[in-house]
Formats: structure tokens, C-alpha cells, sequence
């Protein structure tokens, strides 16, 4: 706890960043600092923003889940593929609940129990859910909210008191996160596996049901994430499975200071890495940058930010940890 | 003169009568027809299987090839270039008498489709166009989807639209040709419009999310635009999303194009979320494969000798032009596609 309040940690550098970044493209975008923009510049990486919590989950007690867009995908475009048939919101949002569950369940018990590592367990979830869902549950790639529930894209697209709904979901989850993190006795017992699993082990934490448990809660936020998504688009096309997505969520965790060895970060280092990552799009997209020129100044800043924090926090024997990626 | 008159009445229907059957029978297909079609294979790779592309084509050459008796073994890589070469190389090896191939660009499958070729199998490229020539090639001309985009912005932005000609593009891939081609069509046919200036140009990938993304920066930027050019439907419907969410349905003009399927096409175009359409009509292309089929087929041409093209036709919708048969749907074509 000392390490945050000393010095320079990943999230205040990479905090900097973003306040210079904001700087310059408010120097050179006209309109950038509009209230209007700083909205939609919130809104644009807000589902973004909600599965780097869902990630930090994971992360933070030494994990990691690959498979979470495809669990976000699959159980949503379920659900939207039952409302086509006719079914009942409770029917099609409980059959996508459950699938979730399920898909954090086996992430769990393949991690905690049967003990493959992390990265390799949910890499090949992520594949078994995309095939299982295109084989037994989807007709296509591509499904549509039916008409009967456009209602749904209406809320999703409000701003109520000039706020739009994804921000305020984007906050609810990071608040939610926040307050399971540092204050529920599993929050904190996730910072102690990531720290140290074995010592926590012996300190008497319950490990292995604790990793389910985390593996199912990351799994709920990707569902949340899929929900907001697909109501703001009308869409959900699973084809997103096959994208580079789920390192543009790992980039936003890591780059707000969530070590990917675990034990480190919160709630606070999503939104400081959102932020940054949010101004950057925006900031581009309004200068009309291409979309390769964006990639490489995404992908530059996260090696600088990476860079700082390495020379400012060096690792060494006391720091690193068995089990790093 | 009454009398005369029922007499060639009545000596044209007994003709008809006797006629008719021998005239069906000199119409009526050679054997032939039949045993060139019977018992044949046909391999087809698409991009993937999973979107009502694809779907549509496999429905139309299922139909056909249930009716005339030849086999189609479909092999679906799902996006994945290396799965598609596999998947080429194994077909080959199975000799088919036709090799479909939906190209993902325009070259990863060059030497496939080369070796196809010099396997002996006739060869047919699909939707994008690969830098080797093959037997056939069926598919819409891009530069004319382009052009047609073009055609909307002016109708909605240009000079007697009254509007501003402020527009947006929002490509797919940059890579694909299916966008860069689009936008060679665009960039040529704007030559003739000044009055349209376009304020932005991304890519979104062929993502909705990342349309709507984009769309809702640049009308925040722009308040005043005047359309938004899509390159595809079903990444389009991010746009409309962005364009309702900012309450300018209808001032702001979406200008799309894809498949004419109806619940990406006909049904947002009904809803006021697109409001220019051009559809390179799938339904049809069905109907081009299993003519391209049944040609190749029968004709049996030295395999890469003589290729030719089935440009798709393009159809262009607007809500007011709209009719029940401007799009279709797979439960249809099941029925009655190909």
C-alpha cells in the first residue's frame, strides 16, 4: 500500500500522458474541448473501458482471460438470435447469464484445478466458445436486435442530464469494481493471489474456488460490455472473436499500471488507462490520421508508457515474481 | 366471315394441341445437359461461412446440384488466410471438376488458384478478384459501387440538394480490395463533383462498432455534415446508430451498400437508417454461380483458357423505390434461389 502513495506508479506517468495528450489535441483540434466531445470521447471507449475492468479482474489475481470477447460475443449474440425466434427478455438475457457463467466455470476449474496456465486456458476457450456457438447456438455472424426491441437501442443511445447511458455504465462498473477491490474480503484476497499465490495459500485464502470465482466475474462484465454493445449498434457480429480486440482491453490494463504479474493496479488504473486511449482515438479520428498512423501512435505511446515505468519502478529479485508473463 | 374465323380458331388450337408436345420435346434439354451435370463435384472455400453471403451462394448451388445430381463439399477456414490455403490445397487434392474460391484479397490465394488451374480443375473466383485470371470470375464491379456511392452523395449533398456537400467516408478494410477499389470509384467519380468535399475518411474494419465510433466523433466534429458513405451494411448500421443517437435522422444522409439480404438492406432502409442503398443483389449471384456451373460444365474448356466475368448487376434502393422483391431473404432462397 506504501507503493501507491510514493512517487511515480504507472497510473500517475501514464495519468501525465493523457493530460498532455489532451493538451496538444486541444491546441490543434478545433472543438476538442467541447462539452460535447469530451462526452462522446467518453462514450467511444466506454465498453472498452468496462471489459478492462472485467480483464483487471483477472489480471489482478494473477490471471488473464483471452476468452472474453468471445464469451461477450457468443452469449449476447445468443440472446439476440432467441429474440428473433420470439423469446421473452428473460428467457434470451437468462440463456446468455447463464452461458457466461458457465464459459467463467470452466475458465475456473481448467486454471484452478486441472492447473493450466492461465493464458493457454483461456486462449482455447476462446476458440471451443466461438466454434461451440457457431456450430450449436448460431445460424450466422452477424444478428440483429429485432425490431420488437429497438427499445433497447433507444436507452443505450440516451444522455440523460447530457451523460450518454454507456458512460454512466462504464462508471457504474468501475464504482462496482472499485468497491469489490478494496473493500470486500475476496477483493482483497484477489491483490494477495496475484501477489503472492503461495502465501496467500498458506495464509489460509481459499485459492482454487477463488479463481472460479474470478474467472466468473471477469466473464459478467464481458456480458454487460456485450449487452451495452449490442443495443448501442442494433448488432452483434461474432466475427469480433477473430479480431485483435482482446489486446486493445489487455493494452487499457496494463497501460493504467494493472501488472501483468498480478497484484497490482484497480479501478483507478482502467479508467486513467481508458482516458488515454479515448483522448488518442478521438484526438486522431478528428485530425482525420489513418488508421494505420493511429495503430503505430497507439502502440508507440503504450511502449513509452511501458518504458517510463520500467525505468522509474525497476524490477529486481524483491519485485519480480515467479510466474511473470 | 364469322364461319372462316372459328374455322383457324379451331385449326390453330388442334394445331397448338398436336404442336405443343413436339414443340416441348425439340425444346427440352439434350441428354447431354444432364450427363454433364450428374455426378460431378464442386468444391467451394469462401471467406467464411458464418454471414448470409456465402450462406446464400451455398443454398443456390445445394438447390441446383440436388435437382441435376452433382455433389458441392464446402470448406469453411472462417476468416483465417492460412485455413483458406489449406483448405484449397486439400480440395485439390480431391480433384473436383470445379474449385469456387472466395478471394479475402487480391493475392493470398494467387497460387493456389494457379495451382488449381494446372491441376486441371476449372477455377472460379468469387466476389474479389485475384491477380491470376481463372476460368470465371463472378462478383461486383467495385469502382461501379463506388461510383453509385457517389451517385448518393450527390442526390442527397449535391448542387440542387441545397445542402452543404459536406460528407464522410468510413471504408472497411484498407487493404481489402473490395474498399480500395470503392474508393477508387469515389475518388474518380467526386472528380466531377467539387461541390462534395469530404471532411473525414477512416476505416472501420468492417466493424459496426468501430463505424459508430467514428461516426459519432465526426458528427460531433461536423454537427452540420451531410451524409456518411459506408462501405458495407452490416458495419453501416453502427453509422445509423451514431446519426440517431445524435438526433439527425434524416438530415444526415447514410449511404450504403452489400448484399440487398433483407434485414441488413430493405428493413434499416424501411426503419430511415439508410437512406441510399446499392445492392450487388446476392440472390442474383446465385443464380450467376449456378449458371457459371452449368456452363463450365458442359462446355469443359481446357482449364484457365478462356476466362470470362459474371459482373453483378447492382440494384440501387431508396426508401421511396423500395418493393418487396428489392431484397431477400435466406428462408426465401432456400425455396427458391439458384
Amino acid at each position: 500500500m506504501t507503493r501507491s502513495r510514493s512517487k511515480l506508479t504507472q497510473a500517475r506517468i501514464v495519468l501525465g500522458i493523457a493530460v498532455l495528450a489532451f493538451a496538444t489535441f486541444s491546441v490543434l483540434v478545433p472543438d476538442f474541448l467541447s462539452a460535447g466531445n469530451v462526452s462522446r470521447l467518453l462514450q467511444n471507449v466506454s465498453i472498452l473501458g468496462i471489459l478492462a475492468m472485467g480483464m483487471a479482474l483477472s489480471i489482478i489475481g494473477r490471471g488473464i482471460d483471452l476468452s472474453m470477447v468471445a464469451s461477450m460475443a457468443v452469449s449476447v449474440a445468443w440472446m439476440l438470435a432467441e429474440m428473433n425466434t420470439g423469446a421473452s427478455f428473460a428467457h434470451a438475457f437468462g440463456f446468455a447469464l447463464l452461458f457466461s457463467i458457465a464459459v467463467g466455470v470452466i475458465n475456473g476449474v481448467l486454471i484452478a484445478y486441472v492447473e493450466i496456465p492461465p493464458i493457454f486456458a483461456t486462449l482455447a476457450m476462446g476458440t471451443a466458445i466461438y466454434g461451440f456457438g457457431r456450430v450449436f447456438l448460431l445460424a450466422s455472424d452477424v444478428n440483429y436486435l429485432p425490431d420488437d426491441w429497438q427499445w433497447l437501442n433507444t436507452i443505450a443511445t440516451a444522455a440523460p442530464l447530457g451523460i450518454p447511458v454507456s458512460v454512466l455504465c462504464f462508471a457504474a462498473v468501475c464504482g462496482l469494481g472499485h468497491l469489490f477491490l478494496r473493500g470486500a474480503r475476496e477483493g482483497r484476497y484477489i491483490y494477495m493471489m496475484g501477489d503472492n499465490p503461495q502465501a496467500a495459500r498458506i495464509t489460509g485464502v481459499p485459492i482454487r474456488p477463488m479463481i472460479v470465482g474470478q474467472y466468473v466475474l471477469t466473464s459478467l462484465v464481458a456480458l454487460v460490455a456485450g449487452l451495452l454493445m449490442a443495443a448501442l449498434v442494433a448488432t452483434m457480429n461474432t466475427r469480433i472473436v477473430g479480431s485483435t480486440y482482446v489486446y486493445d482491453i489487455i493494452l487499457v490494463a496494463v497501460l493504467g499500471g494493472i501488472s501483468l504479474s498480478g497484484g497490482r493496479g484497480g479501478a483507478g488504473s482502467v479508467i486513467v488507462g481508458t482516458l488515454l486511449i479515448g483522448i488518442l482515438l478521438n484526438g486522431m479520428t478528428m485530425m482525420n490520421l489513418g488508421y494505420t498512423t493511429q495503430n503505430v501512435i497507439k502502440a508507440l505511446i503504450l511502449l513509452a508508457a511501458l518504458t517510463i515505468d520500467s525505468l522509474v519502478n525497476p524490477r529486481d529479485e524483491q519485485t519480480s515474481q515467479q510466474g511473470d508473463i | 366471315m364469322k364461319i372462316t374465323t372459328k374455322l383457324v380458331t379451331a385449326s390453330a388450337l388442334c394445331l397448338a394441341v398436336v404442336a405443343g408436345p413436339l414443340a416441348a420435346q425439340d425444346a427440352s434439354p439434350s441428354a447431354g445437359f444432364y450427363n454433364a451435370l450428374k455426378g460431378k463435384k464442386i468444391g467451394f472455400v469462401p471467406i467464411a461461412m458464418g454471414f448470409n453471403e456465402t450462406q446464400a451462394w451455398r443454398i443456390a448451388m445445394e438447390r441446383q446440384g440436388a435437382a441435376l445430381g452433382y455433389e458441392v463439399i464446402v470448406r469453411d477456414p472462417n476468416w483465417s488466410i492460412e485455413a483458406g490455403i489449406q483448405a484449397i490445397d486439400s480440395l485439390i487434392q480431391e480433384q473436383p471438376d470445379i474449385l469456387i474460391i472466395e478471394n479475402i484479397d487480391n493475392r493470398s490465394y494467387n497460387r493456389m488458384v494457379q495451382k488449381s488451374i494446372a491441376a486441371g480443375i476449372l477455377t472460379v473466383q468469387t466476389q474479389q478478384r485475384s491477380e491470376i485470371p481463372s476460368d470465371a470470375y463472378m462478383g461486383p464491379d467495385w469502382n461501379e459501387m463506388g461510383r453509385n456511392a457517389v451517385e448518393g452523395m450527390v442526390q442527397a449533398c449535391g448542387k440542387d440538394s441545397g445542402k452543404n456537400g459536406k460528407v464522410a467516408i468510413i471504408q472497411g478494410a484498407l487493404t481489402a480490395p473490395a474498399s480500395l477499389l470503392q474508393m477508387a470509384g469515389i475518388d474518380e467519380a467526386l472528380k466531377n463533383h467539387p461541390e462534395i468535399t469530404v471532411v473525414s475518411n477512416q476505416a472501420a474494419d468492417w466493424d459496426a462498432t468501430k463505424a459508430y465510433q467514428i461516426a459519432t466523433t465526426v458528427l460531433q466534429q461536423n454537427p452540420d455534415i451531410c451524409g456518411i458513405v459506408g462501405f458495407w451494411d452490416v458495419a453501416d448500421a453502427g453509422i445509423a446508430s451514431a446519426v440517431k443517437e445524435a438526433n439527425l435522422q434524416g438530415k444526415v444522409a447514410v449511404i450504403t451498400s452489400g448484399s440487398g439480404a433483407r434485414e441488413s438492406a430493405c428493413d434499416k432502409i424501411a426503419a430511415g437508417d439508410f437512406s441510399h442503398y446499392t445492392s450487388y443483389n446476392t440472390a442474383g449471384q446465385g443464380r450467376d454461380l449456378n449458371a457459371i456451373i452449368r456452363t463450365l460444365l458442359q462446355t469443359m474448356p481446357e482449364p484457365g483458357s478462356k476466362p470470362f466475368d459474371l459482373v453483378s448487376p447492382l440494384i440501387r434502393i431508396t426508401k421511396e423505390n423500395m418493393t418487396p422483391s428489392s431484397c431477400w431473404t435466406l428462408e426465401e432462397l432456400a425455396q427458391i434461389g439458384g
